[in-house]
């Protein structure tokens, strides 16, 4: 049962990974690009480190319980740091002048693939 | 069970690596900072698994732990210097911005 | 009071991090937890007018916020996936634009709280924070629309909620 739900969470975010790399690749500008890496970064990376964080509590001894919390720690971390991070690089973006992409006025630059 | 998460840890791998593309190509310096972010943050997992893998979790949460604040601060810091330098030179930001891309 | 919460909480923390009981560790856990207590209390406690019940009820309530906040950053991921991996050309799909927003929000932990809320949320991203206006970037029109309609005021209302415990008519 527990090895069920953590093939369930590690998929889950392989998945969530999965689409946060096809936007980062596909999407036009780098506005658009940030919703995908400040989403799908985040929510992959918290559910790939709960499930290795449940994976760990296969034998319950204190220092296998401890290293559980400690993974969780580490994934609530990311989950505050990763949308901060996402902010100080889009206020950046923002300062330095990039136009955002227009939709059919400039088509012709920063054409992907 | 453990040929399971190998098999993720391999996939996140090549997922890893894919992302590098976006650094590679990316037209602005912060289009790959934004690569450089993602890539750093599943290196944590990444470490977290080859101590699952190792059996010496104990010991890989702590550097994973270290790396995702180092990561966090990382990429403030590259956020703040690129806002710093871009402000100085302004008036040239218009004419780089249509220059470089591919 | 506030240096014995913040040395109790810095000395839990320690343990968590160490997970070692021996009187060497706990000793250095406590001298250095003592240290952090007197150096940097400001950081964490800033108003010192809310009572340690208030604090524990609002924590409370930001775990269920945080529990409905998930759920929104599932739903946004499921909307990333379906904007990247539809067939059609990219370009009819998205249409993005930048809109302002007023908050009502007074305290920076609320601003913050928001800003990234609006972050994790299906189509918008914040691009900056001044005083109290958010710029924000949408990625569609509909996503758009839906903010100005009800979707931010309507997460400002849980945010207020949290923290101020308070109603927001409207927008």
């Amino acid at each position: 049962m527990l090895d069920f739900i953590v093939i369930v969470l590690l998929s889950a975010g392989i998945l969530f990974f999965f689409g946060t790399i096809n936007g980062l690749l596909r999407f036009p500008d780098f506005y658009t690009r940030m919703h995908a890496a400040g989403k799908g970064d985040t929510l992959s990376t918290v559910l790939i480190l709960l499930g290795l964080a449940l994976y760990s509590f296969h034998h319950p001894s204190v220092q296998d319980l401890l290293t559980g919390y400690k993974i969780i720690f580490i994934a609530v971390l990311i989950a505050i740091a990763s949308p901060t991070a996402t902010h100080a690089l889009m206020d950046a973006g923002y300062e330095s002048g990039i136009k955002p992409w227009g939709g059919e006025t400039d088509s012709e630059e920063e054409v992907d693939k | 069970m453990e040929k399971y998460i190998i098999c993720i840890g391999v996939a996140l791998l090549i997922l890893m690596l894919v992302t590098l593309v976006r650094v590679i190509r990316g037209p602005s310096t912060i289009d790959r900072l934004v690569g450089v972010n993602v890539i750093g943050t599943k290196s944590t997992i990444l470490i977290i698994i080859m101590g699952t893998l190792l059996g010496r979790v104990e010991m890989y949460v702590d550097i994973a732990l270290a790396y995702a604040l180092l990561n966090f601060i990382a990429s403030l810091a590259a956020a703040r210097f690129f806002q710093r330098h871009r402000e100085e030179s302004v008036v040239d930001a218009p004419q780089r911005q249509e220059g470089p891309s591919c | 009071m506030y240096h014995l919460l913040m040395f109790i909480l810095m000395m839990l923390f320690w343990i968590l991090m160490s997970g070692k009981f021996d009187t060497f560790h706990l000793v250095l856990g406590a001298i250095s937890s003592l240290i952090v207590a007197w150096s940097s209390t400001d950081l964490l406690f800033q108003d010192r007018g809310k009572s340690p019940a208030a604090r524990a009820s609002e924590a409370g309530r930001f775990v269920l916020y945080a529990c409905w906040l998930f759920w929104q950053i599932v739903l946004a991921n499921f909307h990333v996936i379906y904007l990247s991996l539809t067939p059609k050309p990219i370009k009819e799909t998205l249409s993005p634009h930048i809109f302002n927003f007023k908050t009502t929000l007074k305290t920076d932990f609320a601003r913050f709280v928001l800003a990234n809320s609006i972050t994790l949320t299906p189509g918008t991203v914040t691009i900056r924070v001044s005083e109290d206006i958010f710029v924000v970037h949408a990625i569609t029109v509909k996503a758009a629309g839906d903010l100005e309609g009800g979707s931010i005021s309507e997460m400002e209302r849980r945010v207020a909620w949290v923290f101020e415990k308070r109603e927001i008519g409207g927008a």
